[in-house]
């Protein structure tokens, strides 16, 4: 690799690091200047913003409205003026998966920063103090895997869907919530075991000897030893719920309208696939490709972490 | 190892517990009138109502209604739905189904994802190896709603050589339901493989072998196999539980008559007593596979002991 620059050491702190030159650098360090010869990461990032800049400013993308539907256009193939043509509704495919980007990575993200945030801060606890809270918190987990998620999440959407119709903000945040009630278990499990490992480590123990308080531990010490493992699971996890929101949108329980996203979309169309396979595989696209992205860029940002890997 | 499996089948009744209460309290504790629509056009009589509410105990607190199931069903009576049909009966024409496709997909997952993992394991960063990488995270990336819509649409409709639905539910009728339902995890078994399957390839007993004389086939097929496959192993026992549970869409785009169909119908139709005893199988065979999975350990790997 090339010697460090003013620009390296700069992005090295950008990073996470803080190291500067002469200083060994850290963890985050290193993954940077592993990450940044890797093409694999340039593209995945590069997709990344693209479909953060559709899911910000839709208007700078697509000028047709979205929700005008005209029956006299239905299922009309792609066409110059509709470039990924029209659905049953007479729907402006194009417009609506690009407006729908909104709505799916909206839904990906809360439930990730849900996952991650209650996922870890079960985990580091359990793992820290042990004992019964463990033992609680273990089995507790247990229940919430025990249960398959595609079931779970019907059975939840379908039950607390019926208060009410409710609008877009409702629709989106009950499949947040479902998609983060029956997922934080995992995230738990990674913070958990990072923290039993970081727990006996020397540093935490010159800490403790020093008279530090747990929570100055669990704040200071262990929880940016930890956080890389629940990292990588969150990259790669923001795309899979990314995924579930398309399936249970798909399935009729998820997102609807007034709310349009890939997974409304493909609900909309898969009953006239024979004759309108268009209006299904456009959003199934831009659903694969998105998700291929933050995939791409976790599995980059694995890589980088494990030193084992290298 | 009898001591072992006593822990963990003792360990299993609160998780158990846990869950089926759970989506016990989900189905039969929310808002929401179960008898609304279901006498036609007019409300439901009064003593329809009264007696159906007596019939399930919807009167008494949850826990007590739950208690009552759970004994019910310790008996081994899953009871009857709204309309009085044995749930039992329903369970026993649908779960040999899912169950079938299940193990097609187990079958076609192992075989397809370990020769996959195992080809690009043996050929670190060569063609083939990339090859295997790229296509795995392109299975991971596609959900598996849309494998199945364009596999219908493009192997079905467009070029007619599959039937776009099922025709019977024999094992040969599920191979291409079973094929997506796979899909995914395909990807996942193909990577754990060559992980696993690289990291044995440096191992000292590995060269011993190879110094020994010993061909390669054997050297791959019997001693580096026997050894990495035993996360995979893991991978695919805990799979099979997670297949019959996400096999509803599956089973929805290519009209095969399983488990899943039945629950997305009774969640819709707020038949609970048949979704809690669906999920409440589902759980079982879950958890199930989780402790066989464990102890499949120590058959394969000697070495691991179980106190």
């Amino acid at each position: 690799m090339s010697d460090p620059t003013s620009a390296t050491s700069e992005a090295v702190a950008e990073a996470g690091g803080g190291a500067t030159l002469g200083k060994p650098r850290g963890l985050m360090g290193d993954a940077w200047r592993e990450l940044r010869v890797r093409p694999l990461f340039w593209i995945s990032i590069a997709i990344i913003t693209l479909v953060l800049l559709i899911a910000i400013f839709p208007g700078l993308f697509a000028h047709a409205d979205p929700n005008l539907g005209m029956l006299s256009r239905s299922r009309k193939p792609p066409s110059g003026e509709a470039w990924f043509g029209y659905d049953q509704q007479g729907y402006d495919v194009y417009a609506r998966a690009i407006y729908g980007t909104r709505a799916s990575l909206l839904v990906g993200l809360l439930a990730t920063i849900g996952v991650v945030i209650l996922g870890s801060v079960l985990g580091i606890l359990s793992g820290f103090y042990g004992g019964w809270l463990d033992a609680v918190l273990s089995r507790v987990s247990d229940i919430f895997v025990g249960i398959p998620f595609v079931l779970g999440a019907i059975v939840i959407l379908t039950s607390l869907n019926t208060a009410g119709q409710g609008g877009a903000v409702r629709i989106i945040s009950l499949v947040v919530l479902s998609i983060a009630a029956l997922s934080w278990p995992v995230a738990m499990r990674i913070m958990r075991s990072a923290a039993i490992t970081a727990k006996q480590q020397d540093y935490v123990k010159a800490a403790r000897a020093l008279g530090a308080s747990p929570t100055r531990i669990i704040v200071r010490h262990m929880l940016p030893n930890c956080l890389a493992p629940v990292l990588v699971y969150s990259t790669i996890a923001l795309g899979a719920f990314i995924g579930a929101e398309a399936t249970l949108s798909y399935l009729g329980v998820g997102l609807r309208n007034p709310v349009v996203s890939w997974g409304v979309m493909i609900n909309d169309a898969k009953d006239y696939i024979r004759v309108a396979p268009h209006a299904l595989l456009f959003p199934s696209a831009f659903l694969t490709v998105t998700v291929l992205a933050f995939v791409m860029l976790g599995d980059a940002v694995r890589e980088a972490l494990d030193p084992k890997l290298r | 190892m009898g001591r072992y499996v006593l822990r963990r089948l003792l360990q299993m009744i609160p998780v158990f517990l846990g869950t089926t209460f759970l989506i016990y309290a989900l189905v039969w504790a929310v808002p929401g009138d179960p008898f609304a629509g279901k006498c036609g056009e007019r409300e439901c009589p009064e003593q329809y109502v009264q007696a159906m509410r007596a019939q399930f105990n919807m009167d008494d607190p949850l826990l007590v209604q739950y208690g009552k199931y759970i004994l019910n069903l310790l008996q081994g009576d899953f009871g009857k739905t709204f309309s009085g049909t044995e749930v039992a009966d329903r369970i026993a024409a649908t779960f040999p189904v899912t169950v079938r496709l299940a193990i097609v997909a187990l079958i076609i997952e192992a075989i397809i994802g370990i020769s996959a993992g195992i080809v690009s394991g043996l050929r670190n960063r060569g063609f083939l190896d990339s090859l295997v990488l790229v296509s795995t995270l392109f299975l991971i990336s596609i959900p598996v709603f849309v494998t199945g819509s364009v596999v219908q649409l493009v192997f079905g409709i467009q070029l007619g050589w599959i039937s776009p639905t099922i025709k019977g539910t024999g094992f040969t009728d599920l191979i291409v339901p079973g094929f997506v339902l796979a899909s995914l995890s395909m990807a996942y078994v193909a990577r754990l493989t060559r992980a696993s399957i690289s990291e044995s390839r440096r191992a000292d007993y590995v060269r011993t072998a190879f110094a020994k004389g010993l061909p390669q086939s054997r050297v791959v097929g019997v001693h580096m196999l026997r050894n990495s496959l035993i996360p995979v192993i893991t991978f695919l026992g805990t799979d099979l539980g997670a297949f019959m549970g996400g096999a509803i869409v599956t089973e929805g785009i290519f009209n095969v008559p399983g488990i899943g169909g039945l629950i997305y119908k009774s969640i819709q139709t707020k038949e609970g007593v048949m979704v809690t005893g669906l999920v409440t199988l589902l759980v079982l065979v879950y958890l199930l596979m989780t402790l066989l999975v464990d102890m499949l350990y120590a058959v394969l790997d000697p070495r691991i002991r179980y106190e």
